[in-house]
């Protein structure tokens, strides 16, 4: 929940002290009121603590004037973080008829530096808001440039699909979240994303109609990397809570077969075929003969059928030791259910 | 493994708190209020609350309240639900809960619960599930939960679930450890956590932990021992912190320590501050490591603490 400002030393122009600035004339700064400690006077950078003192000023006089944004706009820029800033830069905007347009320029600006600030993103919206579905291409391309910083920054995506639903432009996200996966495939935002275009795009057809094309997609990317996480999850959200149609469709056992034969980074085909068992799926010779193939001399003869599941449990417990407690909390309950 | 170097946490807690002039300090001045949450919840699990003159604390936090009944992160800072739960929880280390206008506060808190039954930070309308867990943390700590539509608070939460089983900001948002633990806190406050498919959200969970034995809080993010908090305490209140290797993760916590100046960071040889300090102490007292106070998962507070709000001595 909290951020910090990151301001120091990246080119600053020469700091002009407000006080000797006509534009704040007549304004007494207000130093902080930290309560009854008492405070020890060290130094700290001097544009910071008079920006702060200055805004203090205008902000309990309530004064709304040009600068008054102004001063919103230096306290910004050495604080971003500072929410009561923005809240009183709001009441100006508004008490002076803001060029919002010029406003989201402002965002832009602060955005570079701070990306991940709640109060930033906040604020676009908040202006993203008076411009209506016209701003709708702005603000996917404003996202869009955060995320060749950083595709997985969680603001942006937050504030992307609040554009999406709010103003529109669905027709070229799945293009997008196609693009993105393809630069990183372990990009679980983009893998977030494109469960969020499939299932409320308005442009596609919903969960039901694009499912199929998304298993095939979803399987490409388990086979570029079956040790990625998001593809197994997102095969898996496809079917939701259709039991069913996640047991009859084959395949999704023969992509597990595939990565078990490959004998590496098999730890979500064993626990996908784990899953499938548990809801009564009945594995041909090859599967069993593959995961058997995978037990190492430490785990002894390979059983019956009804051993496959405890077999698997076995295999990921050593595969994977940090999690050895839910692997055989796993195995007690296919043993359970047997 | 190292041990906890808690008497170094406690200086450097301290210390944080006198130097208001330095730079991180002056930077932070809007979220004093959260600071005072993270550095005197550590310093009550570390037993040491005792080193703070309560009546300043509580004086200062009073004046840090609105006439709206919200409080500010700091004195002449606007109100927010963020800083509203800490003046709660921090007043309540004090056992100092008798000092509010119970009524005051709660009328600001269910004023910013929208028709969804999801809640707004302030009157300016950001909408996230971090505000549904500030709302129902501070109003069940307050005892007047049913003041506000929990029916539809958890209805609104409930939205927010993932296909992975997690909980994102907002309807449709990516699972996001942080998240998870404001939803799971506030469906386990509400008794509410039938709602969760258990084993589904714990295999997420657990799988956040890397080779380091350090948690992360998505697929492939780096751990941060922050994580240590919003992770655990998710597992716990679903039952499933066995999941985890537990050893691994406390000495992921404890290499992240400044064993000499004090202070934990997000990961080991970063800069501390009070924030992961908080988080690292508070894992480690989910953790069950030796010679802390035990740790409400959902409250986020000292279990004596929460027994007192709700087994104590009677309210006003």
């Amino acid at each position: 929940m909290a951020s910090s400002s990151s301001s120091e030393g990246e080119g600053r122009r020469a700091w002009v002290p407000l006080a000797s600035r006509p534009e704040f004339a007549g304004v007494t700064p207000l130093p902080q009121d930290d309560g009854p400690s008492p405070v020890v006077a060290i130094a700290y950078r001097d544009d910071f603590r008079e920006t702060m003192d200055y805004f203090r000023s205008l902000y309990s006089s309530r004064e709304l004037s040009p600068r008054s944004l102004l001063l919103t706009s230096l306290a910004i820029s050495v604080n971003p973080a500072n929410y009561t800033v923005w809240h009183f830069r709001r009441q100006v905007l508004e008490a002076l008829g803001a060029d919002w347009t010029e406003e989201l320029g402002f965002t832009e600006g602060v955005a570079k530096r701070n990306a991940k600030n709640y109060q930033l993103w906040h604020h676009r919206r908040w202006v993203a808001e008076k411009l209506g579905p016209d701003a709708a291409s702005r603000e996917l391309e404003f996202t869009r440039k955060i995320f060749c910083l950083d595709a997985k920054n969680y603001h942006a995506w937050s504030h992307r699909q609040w554009v999406l639903q709010a103003l529109g432009g669905w027709e070229d996200e799945l293009d997008y979240c196609a693009q993105l996966l393809e630069e990183d495939v372990f990009n679980n935002s983009a893998w977030n994303q494109r469960y969020f275009v499939i299932t409320k795009s308005p442009s596609l057809g919903g969960l039901n109609a694009m499912r199929d094309s998304e298993v095939d997609y979803a399987i490409e990317a388990i086979h570029a990397n079956p040790e990625n996480e998001s593809p197994w999850r997102y095969l898996r959200g496809l079917y939701n809570d259709e039991n069913e149609a996640w047991l009859n469709d084959s395949r999704v056992h023969s992509a597990c077969l595939r990565v078990l034969k490959a004998k590496r980074n098999f730890k979500f085909a064993l626990s996908t075929l784990l899953d499938l068992l548990g809801l009564g799926f009945k594995p041909n010779q090859e599967i069993k003969d593959a995961i058997t193939s995978l037990r190492t001399s430490d785990l002894g003869e390979a059983g019956s059928d009804s051993d496959l599941a405890n077999s698997i449990c076995s295999i990921l417990g050593l595969e994977d030791p940090m999690r050895a407690n839910y692997w055989t909390w796993r195995k007690q309950q296919a043993s359970s259910s047997s | 493994m190292g041990e906890l170097a808690g008497d170094k946490h406690v200086k450097y807690i301290l210390s944080v708190e006198k130097k208001k002039d330095s730079f991180e300090s002056v930077v932070m001045e809007h979220l004093r209020l959260n600071g005072a949450y993270w550095g005197l919840t550590t310093l009550d699990l570390l037993g040491k609350l005792d080193t703070v003159d309560s009546n300043e604390v509580v004086s200062w936090i009073l004046q840090c309240q609105h006439e709206s009944g919200g409080f500010g992160g700091n004195i002449g800072h606007d109100p927010h639900l963020l800083y509203t739960l800490s003046a709660v929880q921090v007043l309540a280390l004090f056992d100092k809960l008798d000092v509010l206008d119970v009524n005051k506060v709660t009328d600001y808190i269910r004023a910013l619960q929208n028709e969804d039954g999801s809640f707004s930070g302030d009157i300016w309308g950001e909408v996230d599930t971090r505000f549904s867990y500030c709302a129902i943390c501070c109003l069940a700590i307050l005892k007047r939960l049913d003041s506000i539509n929990v029916e539809k608070a958890v209805r609104y939460i409930v939205s927010c679930k993932t296909l992975d089983g997690g909980f994102g900001c907002t309807p449709g948002a990516e699972s996001h450890a942080g998240q998870i633990f404001c939803c799971v806190g506030a469906l386990a406050i509400t008794g509410s956590l039938h709602h969760i498919d258990k084993d589904l959200l714990g295999w997420w969970l657990c799988e956040r932990q890397v080779k380091s034995g350090g948690l992360n809080g998505r697929p492939e993010k780096l751990a941060d021992v922050c994580y240590s908090w919003w992770v655990l305490s998710s597992l716990i209140m679903i039952d499933r912190v066995h999941w985890i290797d537990k050893e691994k993760l406390i000495k992921f916590i404890l290499d992240c320590q400044d064993t000499e100046n004090g202070g934990i960071s997000d990961r080991p040889n970063d800069a501390v501050d009070i924030f992961h300090t908080y988080f690292g102490v508070a894992g480690l007292s989910l953790l069950e490591y030796p010679g802390l106070k035990a740790t409400d998962p959902a409250y986020a507070l000292p279990v004596d603490v929460v027994n007192r709000i709700f087994f104590g001595r009677c309210s006003t």
